[in-house]
């Protein structure tokens, strides 16, 4: 419910009854606004960087803003290997951070399965066989979620430790911590890990 | 109140679902959406998702391989 609409509520029962009643209506309409919104959003946590546990991870994000609501993922440690562009330069970064980004995949078409990778010929079976039942492009599957309104986070922790920028992620994903993960994750009735 | 055909057919978990909403996005309250989807899961997709959205699903049936379903818009 919106604030205006709950100071309208109770203005009429002001009428009726005395102030005091009216203040605690009007508390108690708050905390119900604040109940009924919680009912709108999901959190969702992505540290899995294989391609099959990203695709689950999209595939619910989008069903969710499909059903109206809000989503925010915050995606961290090897999760950011599916939001990574699919090339970008290194330069300016230390040794270690260069060998870790040089040795991770880059976006969602490079991600390898959990099960069954075969050195990298599972995922390319898989993407074969996903094609020809029609089932939708990871790399789509994001683009469609982004556009539909899902909130990406990017952990700047793991992304520190790996010497990733924000310019290296798909545009538009925004930058936070822990907190910010938490605070999204109380406002919602349902927080995935995945 | 516009009556809309979407036909689905040969797309697959999320995407009839998803294409749903984006159409149901642009509509106006009272209008009339016949959608057409050969996935087996669109059935029980597309009631979840009406009684979640508070759409009204008028009806839902089969015809060989299709499943057609008419939702309100509300």
């Amino acid at each position: 419910m919106a604030n205006g609409e709950v100071s309208e509520k109770v203005s009429d029962i002001k009428g009726m009854a005395g102030d005091g009643v009216a203040a605690k209506v009007q508390e108690l309409e708050e905390r119900l606004a604040k109940l009924e919104d919680k009912n709108n959003n999901l959190t969702m946590i992505l540290m899995s960087g294989e391609f099959d546990k990203a695709f689950a991870a999209f595939i619910i994000a989008n069903g969710a803003l499909a059903m109206g609501k809000e989503v925010t993922m915050f995606v961290t440690f090897w999760g950011l290997d599916a939001i990574k562009k699919p090339s970008f330069s290194t330069a300016g970064r230390g040794f270690l951070e260069k060998m870790v980004l040089w040795m991770r995949p880059k976006g969602p078409n490079k991600l390898a399965t959990s099960k069954m990778n075969f050195a990298g010929i599972g995922p390319k079976l898989f993407r074969y066989m996903m094609k020809k039942k029609k089932v939708e492009q990871l790399h789509n599957l994001i683009e469609m979620a982004t556009e539909f309104g899902l909130k990406i986070i990017g952990c700047q922790m793991s992304m520190d430790v790996m010497g990733l920028k924000a310019e290296d992620l798909i545009d538009g994903v925004e930058v936070g911590g822990v907190a910010t993960m938490l605070n999204s994750s109380y406002k919602s009735n349902s927080t995935l890990f995945i | 109140m516009a009556k809309t055909e979407l036909d689905f057919r040969g797309m697959s978990c999320p995407m009839p679902i998803m294409k749903t909403a984006m159409a149901f996005k642009k509509a106006t309250s009272g209008d009339v959406f016949t959608i057409m989807c050969d996935d087996p899961g669109f059935e029980p997709d597309i009631k979840a998702w009406a009684s979640e959205t508070g759409n009204v699903l008028d009806s839902i049936e089969k015809k060989d391989k299709d499943i057609i379903a008419t939702v309100t818009k509300k």
